[in-house]
């Protein structure tokens, strides 16, 4: 049985920071020229993204999303367009694959700086139903840049 | 009011601490708990009587047999059915669901005619016709509701003018927590010409519920939501309907002879139930409606309106809360948002102080888009919860408001 009071887990999860992503997503929008597009959902609970990349040989020169869902799937999203601007694919798809360690719950990508702002979001881990929710922009980028 | 004390003290699972508290089980609609004397009963078929039914010879699968039938006559009883023949067991609302548009409507649908459903319908009242009406050539009409959250009575009698084929509707909608006028809407749906399908899911644990007096023709239920096991529920249907349909599913114990290249099939409703049943399930469901008999479903039902009316005036103290559905006569269902917060991260907060509420769609697309949010928060209410459950609910949003710093506009 878990007798620990609750709120000091709350609060790890809801930080300042992602309570302001949730409120001031950042490259919320369209984007002109898109040469990718992808839109993700999930069935379960019914969080929305739609995600477009503008790539320019092998460069991610601009990224902007239209969601509508939780606080943390919408923090995960607009921190994920502000780490993706002119990123490689490949470094693109590194951070996405550093981003679901840290879901997993390895303390080491927890650590790793070249998360920045995301390391906010490491507290999801311990709330596994919200996992799923982290990793939505993320399971939409990797579709974007694998079609 | 009932004393929901002393009923909580029937169930093992209410009386098991969350996250360090009591337990505020407040998700009803989507599933209930279930009393010793339902997790008893299933435990003693296994013990005592456990066999395959309307098969074996011998004394052990006569009991069998009799606790399967004697629980179908108390489905029959506790909605009054037209006949013990006229319920067969599904697996629960979707199943009953399917069957009827599977063999009924497959049978009797067909090119351009109509099939009419509601905005406040659950999926599960809503998906099996639109595969029907895919496949058939079909159309599908959907009935808009109210402001209020009540079916639109002009636009449904404007739907009937099409003389549809077909009518469904939920008697009390699981999103909301309207209770449909269902006399009214069958006898308007009869008058045009079409056979009328009622999701009970939501009104048989909650309702005195007579099929005959609603004057439908069929009527789907869930056990595993009226304190019975996943998986028990039922169709309720009119014999004569059942008669005239083609099986549904094929295989043993829905056939009465069976050649190289077809078969004869079983009289109702064993021509609906092919393979072996879900007796245990069945036996449950059977001790659920003795237990929800012993305390009255219209004491149960008078306790919920209590308790969402409380609800709704507690949350209604709340600002930036916004209550959906019906303010008069309605169920225990209270669906909710709370200004710019998330009914997701409403429930992660909520369940920290042990409070289980659902956040998400409710399988009710359809009406989401209707009311203008991609997801509501729901309490439901269930005859263990109390008063102190609502000051449970709102004292953890009051916490959740403040964790997001929610600022009333």
């Amino acid at each position: 049985m878990d007798t620990s009071p609750p709120e000091p887990r709350l609060s790890a999860l809801y930080q300042e920071l992602i309570l302001d992503h949730y409120r001031r997503p950042r490259n919320k929008g369209t984007l002109e020229k898109a040469t990718h597009a992808v839109s993700l959902n999930n069935p379960l609970c019914g969080d929305e993204i739609d995600l477009q990349l503008c790539v320019d040989g092998d460069a991610i020169r601009d990224v902007r999303f239209i969601g509508r869902g939780c606080s943390i799937s919408q923090a995960s999203a607009s921190i994920m367009t502000q780490l993706l601007k002119d990123k490689s694919i490949p470094q693109a798809l590194a951070l996405a694959e550093r981003m679901g360690a840290m879901m997993r719950g390895d303390e080491t990508a927890a650590r790793d700086k070249s998360l920045g702002e995301l390391r906010a979001l490491a507290g999801v881990a311990k709330f596994p139903v919200r996992i799923k929710c982290a990793l939505l922009p993320w399971n939409a980028l990797t579709d974007a840049l694998k079609t | 009011m009932l004393d929901a004390v002393q009923i909580r003290a029937d169930f093992p699972l209410l009386r098991q601490p969350e996250n360090g508290r009591r337990l505020v089980y407040l998700d009803n609609a989507a599933t209930t708990q279930k009393p010793e004397a339902v997790l008893n009963a299933i435990q003693d078929y296994y013990r005592t009587t456990n066999a395959n039914v309307h098969r074996g010879a011998y004394r052990l699968a006569i009991r069998a047999t009799e606790a399967y039938e004697a629980a179908r006559a108390g489905v029959a009883t506790f909605v009054n059915a037209w006949a013990p023949e006229g319920v067969v067991f599904t697996r629960g609302t979707t199943e009953a669901i399917n069957l009827v548009a599977g063999s009924y409507g497959r049978a009797n649908v067909g090119a351009g005619d109509s099939v009419v459903v509601t905005a406040m319908d659950h999926h599960s009242n809503l998906v099996p016709w639109q595969i029907l009406c895919q496949e058939k050539g079909a159309t599908l009409r959907m009935v808009e509701i109210t402001q209020d959250g009540r079916i639109d009575l002009a636009d449904f009698g404007d739907a009937l003018g099409r003389r549809p084929k077909l009518v469904a509707f939920p008697y009390v909608s699981n999103a909301l927590g309207t209770v449909n006028p269902a006399p009214q809407l069958a006898k308007l749906a009869h008058a045009a010409g079409a056979v009328v399908v009622v999701d009970g899911a939501q009104s048989t644990p909650h309702l005195k519920v007579d099929v005959q007096a609603i004057d439908c023709d069929f009527y789907a239920l869930s056990g595993h939501k009226m304190l019975g096991p996943m998986g028990s529920g039922a169709l309720v249907a009119r014999p004569e309907l059942l008669e005239a349909m083609p099986p549904y599913h094929g295989g043993g114990e829905m056939i009465s002879r069976v050649w190289d290249d077809h078969s004869s099939y079983n009289k109702i409703p064993h021509k609906f139930e092919a393979g072996t049943p879900n007796v245990e399930g069945a036996v449950g469901l059977a001790a659920a409606i003795d237990y929800l008999g012993r305390i009255g479903t219209e004491r149960i039902a008078e306790h919920e309106q209590a308790l969402a009316h409380a609800a709704i005036e507690r949350l209604a103290q709340i600002e930036g809360v916004t209550v959906y559905g019906p303010r008069g006569h309605r169920a225990g269902v209270v669906s909710f948002t709370y200004g710019d917060i998330h009914p997701h991260d409403l429930a992660t907060i909520l369940d920290q102080d042990g409070v289980c509420i659902r956040a998400g769609h409710h399988c009710t697309q359809p009406l989401m888009r209707r009311l203008n949010v991609a997801a509501t928060a729901r309490a439901s209410f269930y005859l263990y919860n109390d008063l102190d459950d609502v000051e449970v609910l709102a004292g953890s949003l009051v916490k959740a408001g403040a964790l997001f710093g929610y600022v009333p506009a």
